[in-house]
């Protein structure tokens, strides 16, 4: 199992470190056919216009769209869950769509208004402690009936699932605490049986149609295939 | 303040930001207009400064942090965190700076000196600093004083990258040269850097800085960042290098391209097409020693 850190700007090399933590093979993607070689995503922390900029050049938006299809997971903080939400506001920016919330940016102030905190997570129907590090972080300002919270700072949601996309305003890529890491590679792990199986699916109906085609030419042309 | 690992080092939420911006550009800019030229390039974030140091080298006279009414224009021009450059020691630049919600302070050779022994006690503030560097020993003063983000001096409004590639492979080769040490060795080494020696301890066990590395002074192309990221730094700083260009939009536009793709030359071969002009440079082994920038800081 490999799970892939978007490596165009932000802090991929932590999240790198937070996989190799948990056990997990970590490779950077800089371009979207690096997409093909891993199971799952993380759109790390970063300045998400950049991002964005660098998203557009390089087709990064259909590859993740059909990443997101293909029901491999992904797990944006901060910035990357900026670029996943449905709508984005202050200010109102292109993003992916892949899960149903709104945020807006920099919903905190500057960084002087950055702080950590203490919480905790519902993890696996667990409560589980967490470190929470939010540096100019957004706010999600709107849940969709679809989306499940799984962590709240001062009765707002700061993590949220919907599916196989994850996000956290936050970033536990900064502390030491495996934890938020750790649930992600468990959804990767699931959803990889699922992938897999749809791969095989999909091999084998392409080799029933090229037997098929062979049958036929060799039909039309009266010698054995 | 944080007490990670024993280290009296800057803010976990501190270092943090600088990690954000790793992998990105920090452009120079005087006012809203090339603020926004810098945003939508793709920087990471923006520098404001009163003069680009090219031409504080041409004017002359003292540079100074820049005017409140031009940050506070960059600040409403643009969403990206905003950096902007107190004088070294000028403590009192960088409480106005902190004031006005700056997201990085740079307490910046680049500017006339307002103290000549000293620098800012970074850990007195609640926004981050940054602070330039030429070895190991300047890196670990400064981030023993608070810093929470290294770069590389170089040559600033040079478009020179010589000196740039001087202070990062003295900086790595300097790292490097820890880990080898035996423990009884540390604490003269630590004497002979001038750096704290908890510092030198934790950086001869990590093989890094405990703080982000970046680089600035000097870079002007697509492949001058390139070279910076190869040589080890994290992130670049452009100064003159894009606002004294011909085409400060597309080349800015190249160099986020090349921050990102370092290690692709075929990207970098892209990206420099039709990029103009570049500033024209100076040879900075013919300029005199008073006419360093680098040489400020202690």
């Amino acid at each position: 199992m490999k799970i892939g850190v978007l490596a165009l700007q932000g802090d991929f090399e932590l999240h790198a470190k937070a996989l190799g933590r948990c056990g997990i093979q970590a490779g950077e993607v800089r371009k979207p056919e690096q997409l093909a070689d891993v199971d799952g995503l993380i759109i790390p922390g970063g300045e998400s216009t950049t991002l964005l900029k660098l998203m557009h050049e390089w087709g990064f938006v259909p590859a993740l769209e059909k990443f997101h299809a293909q029901g491999r997971p992904i797990f944006g903080t901060c910035a990357g869950l900026i670029l996943l939400a449905r709508e984005v506001e202050s200010p109102a920016q292109f993003s992916l769509g892949l899960i149903d919330v709104g945020v807006e940016r920099n919903a905190y102030g500057r960084q002087r208004e950055s702080f950590e905190a203490r919480g905790s997570a519902t993890l696996e129907g667990r409560a589980t402690p967490i470190e929470m590090v939010f540096i100019r972080a957004p706010r999600i300002r709107r849940v969709g009936a679809g989306v499940e919270t799984l962590a709240a700072y001062r009765d707002e949601p700061v993590m949220a699932r919907q599916g196989s996309v994850l996000v956290a305003t936050f970033h536990p890529e900064l502390t030491d605490d495996p934890a938020v890491h750790e649930y992600f590679c468990a959804m990767v792990r699931k959803a990889r049986v699922g992938v897999r199986a749809a791969a095989e699916g999909e091999a084998s109906l392409r080799k029933g149609v090229r037997a098929a085609a062979d049958g036929e030419a060799s039909l039309r042309s009266g010698r054995p295939a | 303040m944080a007490d990670a690992n024993g280290l009296r080092i800057a803010d976990r939420k501190h270092i943090g930001l600088a990690e954000m911006l790793k992998g990105g550009v920090i452009m120079d800019v005087t006012n809203a207009e090339q603020a926004k030229i810098a945003e939508d390039a793709g920087a990471a974030s923006v520098m404001a400064l009163e003069r680009v140091p090219s031409d504080i080298r041409k004017d002359g006279g003292v540079a100074r942090m820049s005017p409140v009414k031009k940050i506070q224009e960059i600040q409403k021009a643009v969403t990206i965190p905003v950096m902007a450059k107190a004088r070294i020691g000028h403590f009192v630049e960088a409480q106005i700076l902190e004031a006005l919600g700056i997201d990085f302070i740079d307490e910046s050779e680049v500017l006339t000196p307002a103290d000549e022994h000293f620098h800012i006690d970074k850990f007195a503030f609640r926004v981050p600093f940054v602070c330039g560097c030429r070895d190991l020993g300047e890196a670990l003063r400064r981030i023993g004083e608070g810093a929470a983000m290294i770069r590389t001096k170089g040559e600033a409004g040079s478009g020179n990258i010589v000196e740039a590639v001087r202070h990062m492979r003295a900086i790595v080769s300097g790292i490097r040269r820890l880990t080898v040490l035996s423990p009884e060795e540390l604490m003269t080494e630590a004497k002979n850097l001038g750096a704290p020696y908890d510092l030198v301890r934790w950086v001869a066990q990590a093989g890094k800085l405990p703080v982000p590395n970046f680089s600035a002074g000097g870079i002007a192309t697509p492949a001058d960042a390139a070279l910076m990221m190869q040589l080890g730094a994290e992130a670049v700083f452009v100064g003159s290098g894009i606002f004294k260009s011909s085409d400060p939009a597309r080349r800015a536009k190249a160099i986020v391209q090349a921050t990102t793709h370092f290690k692709d030359p075929a990207v970098l071969v892209k990206v420099s097409e039709d990029l103009g002009d570049a500033m024209v440079g100076i040879e900075t082994s013919k300029l005199a020693e008073k006419d360093l920038m680098q040489t400020r800081g202690w």
